[in-house]
């Protein structure tokens, strides 16, 4: 089948995006900083007509029209508005790829048929446009080349086969070729396409690089020229629109188990999970409450998912009534096949499903698990890992006997007679307000600091660590600083209940 | 109150699955890393994000640490929010809240009616006199000085044989059967409470 390539070019791409948006009755162009001062990134016709063009600067542009409304141009969001409209072009053919930073091309073979021909389907994209304001040119032949130098130049339809004779008397920058090249071929009286055409290939090639006759092939269809069209990411969304509007709980737990049905069987044939979810709720007067959902694990199973709503749906303020329910998985991970009939993964299922629960309530951060470090110094033995992703310790390395509660170090009021140097605890000490006696103690366990990380609470050099039984019951860890800088001292650093 | 009958420690511990317990005192710590260590299954421990966390070395004797779910809510309202879906979610073999203020009838009912549902055993850990009238059973725990503490001070080296720690728990709320008090060790070779003798009893 013949190809037919459609080019779709947006003149004013960036200037009307914004405009789109933010409607202006003035002149209105876009700024962007570029070699040292503010230029015209992009500008409306209305400005144009003042003499104003692209690449000049604010302050001459000014001088021209005094009533320039501006506003700074975004490169990035242009050019995920040319995706989006990328996206758009895929109901006509589902070929299209980006041409440079502002047009599309859109391979059509074997569509246009679908809106009766070449020409309404020209007319519908041009309508389509113009109802979204925006203005765009449009060239349809039978090479991606041909069909640039068309919008560009010439806009229109080259029937298969006439390619030739409609690019024929077109300058030669509807080639696609650098400035340089077209201004020094000029300057040698060949102006048009067809002139380069008829010049013999081999004094063309010997002359200039390989590009000029690339270029010419390419328009004519002698070199094929591919359409990458864009990889899509893969989103997982799905909608229910209600002809009435509904605001009871069940209600909308009924429309959201819906949903989750179609997008777990969509995430099912894509062998994904979803890690993220994102209700949204829209109500009658156009408001929307989104409601998220983090999960444990990745999980594509609709009866869950539903469950774990609940909390968040009672939440809604549904107002008059929701008539849109949109559920869409924000972040997806990959997620194979499992054999689910086991009973060890319904109890794991179960636990993911609680840290799902609470982590919605209190941040998925601040459900956690402990881990071994291995760190001398008590207070860093162990660190906390989010629940969600981690999986349990394996085994606890085995080390001297700890306290329950370790706590910032208190210090105590030693008393009784005499503190002896560096030695053992003092027999009867004051501690949160209380005197204490020591029964027995067992020590001394020495702790170096570790001397390769700075930490201000181990400033007082090595410990001398007691464990200490009190005639009142209580077991104690206590510490004393046989180095410390100022007055050495005994301190509280933990208890075993 | 008079007893007319000894009470069996074993009828009320390991505690009574499916119910809520409170324990207050100095040794309630203890007394949770053993009922963690006793429960099957995942242990979930709820507390406040103020309070420091318990250390997961001093707890390997009693239980070991890869089994918790460390919960740290930022209010008292957040922990009983916390504990009572736990609970319900019945996923824990065992939920331990750590509360630092006392709690209503309300709140000690819902946590009761929460572990009947999911089948899963509460255990709050309250300052003295803080807890509620719904509770099954409530524990006041203690450390016990040393049998020498009246002779003279001992100090010895470091050791790692067995603990001799002893403890008095006291059982000062029963709602199916009297109070009763306990001198209790904990044996972790053997992984079970030992009772040393009945002090009340």
């Amino acid at each position: 089948m013949q190809r037919r390539i459609v080019s779709l070019w947006f003149p004013r791409l960036a200037a009307e995006r914004v405009l789109r948006a933010h409607p202006v009755d003035a002149p209105f162009a876009l700024t962007l900083t570029e070699r040292n001062s503010e230029r015209i990134h992009d500008l409306c016709p209305r400005a144009e007509s003042f003499g104003l063009q692209r690449g000049m600067t604010l302050v001459h542009a000014r001088s021209f029209c005094p009533g320039l409304l501006t506003r700074p141009a975004d490169p990035d969001a242009d050019q995920r508005f040319l995706r989006l409209l990328a996206r758009w072009a895929t109901r006509y053919c589902p070929w299209v790829g980006l041409d440079g930073r502002d047009g599309l091309f859109l391979d059509i073979t074997g569509s246009a048929h679908l809106l009766g021909g070449e020409a309404p389907l020209l007319d519908d994209i041009r309508a389509r446009l113009a109802r979204a304001g925006l203005s765009a040119r449009l060239g349809l032949a039978g090479t991606p080349g041909a069909a640039w130098a068309l919008a560009r130049f010439a806009e229109g339809i080259a029937p298969p086969g006439e390619s030739l004779s409609r690019l024929g008397p077109l300058p030669l920058s509807a080639l696609r070729l650098a400035d340089q090249t077209c201004t020094s071929l000029e300057r040698l009286g060949i102006a048009t396409v067809s002139d380069l055409h008829n010049l013999p290939r081999a004094t063309v090639a010997r002359r200039y690089d390989a590009d000029v006759l690339r270029r010419l092939d390419q328009a004519l269809g002698a070199t094929g020229e591919q359409i990458s069209p864009l990889q899509e990411a893969p989103g997982f969304a799905v909608r229910l629109t209600l002809p009435d509007p509904i605001g009871l709980l069940d209600d909308v737990m009924a429309g959201t188990r819906r949903l989750t049905g179609h997008l777990c069987a969509q995430l099912d044939k894509a062998q994904k999970g979803a890690r993220m979810l994102r209700l949204t709720l829209r109500r009658v007067d156009q408001e929307s409450q989104a409601v998220e959902l983090r999960l444990a694990r990745p999980m594509r199973d609709p009866e869950r998912i539903a469950a774990l709503f609940e909390r968040g749906v009672g939440a809604v303020d549904a107002g008059y009534g929701i008539d849109m329910i949109r559920l869409e998985a924000v972040e997806i991970e990959a997620l194979g096949m499992r054999q689910l009939d086991r009973a060890q993964n319904r109890e794991k299922d179960s636990l993911d499903d609680l840290v799902t629960q609470l982590g919605n309530r209190l941040g998925l951060e601040n459900i956690l698990r402990f881990q071994p470090v291995d760190s001398h110094i008590p207070e860093r033995s162990f660190t906390l890992v989010p629940a969600a992703g981690s999986p349990p310790a394996p085994a606890w390395p085995s080390r001297r006997r700890r306290p329950l509660r370790l706590f910032a170090p208190e210090p105590v009021i030693a008393s009784g007679s005499g503190v002896r140097q560096g030695g053992e605890p003092p027999p009867r000490f004051r501690w949160r307000g209380r005197s204490l006696t020591t029964a027995q103690a067992e020590g001394p366990e020495r702790i170096t600091p570790a001397w390769w990380e700075n930490d201000d609470s181990w400033r007082g050099g090595l410990r001398d660590y007691w464990r200490v039984e009190t005639g009142e019951g209580r077991r104690l860890w206590l510490f004393h600083t046989p180095q410390a800088p100022r007055a050495p001292g005994w301190y509280v650093q933990g208890e075993f209940a | 109150m008079p007893q007319t009958m000894s009470l069996k420690f074993s009828s009320v511990f390991p505690l009574k699955k499916a119910r809520a317990h409170e324990v207050c005192g100095d040794g309630a710590l203890a007394f949770a890393a053993i009922s963690a260590g006793l429960a099957q299954g995942a242990v979930v421990w709820v507390s406040e994000h103020r309070q420091p966390v318990v250390n997961p070395e001093g707890l390997l004797p009693y239980c070991d640490p890869g089994r918790l779910l460390v919960t740290r809510a930022d209010s008292q309202n957040n922990v009983l929010a916390s504990a009572e879906t736990a609970l319900r979610s019945g996923a824990a073999g065992l939920v331990v809240g750590e509360l630092t203020g006392p709690i209503g009838l309300t709140e000690g009912r819902r946590l009761q009616l929460a572990a009947e549902a999911g089948n899963t055993t509460a255990l709050l850990i309250l300052p003295d006199g803080a807890g509620s009238n719904a509770a099954e059973t409530r524990w006041r725990c203690a450390g016990l000085p040393p049998a020498s503490a009246l002779s003279q001070r001992q100090i010895s080296p470091p050791q790692n044989g067995p603990d001799s720690t002893r403890w008095r728990w006291s059982l000062i709320k029963n709602k199916i059967g009297t109070l009763s008090e306990w001198i209790v060790g904990w044996d972790a070779a053997a992984h079970r409470v030992i009772v040393v003798s009945e002090a009340g009893g």
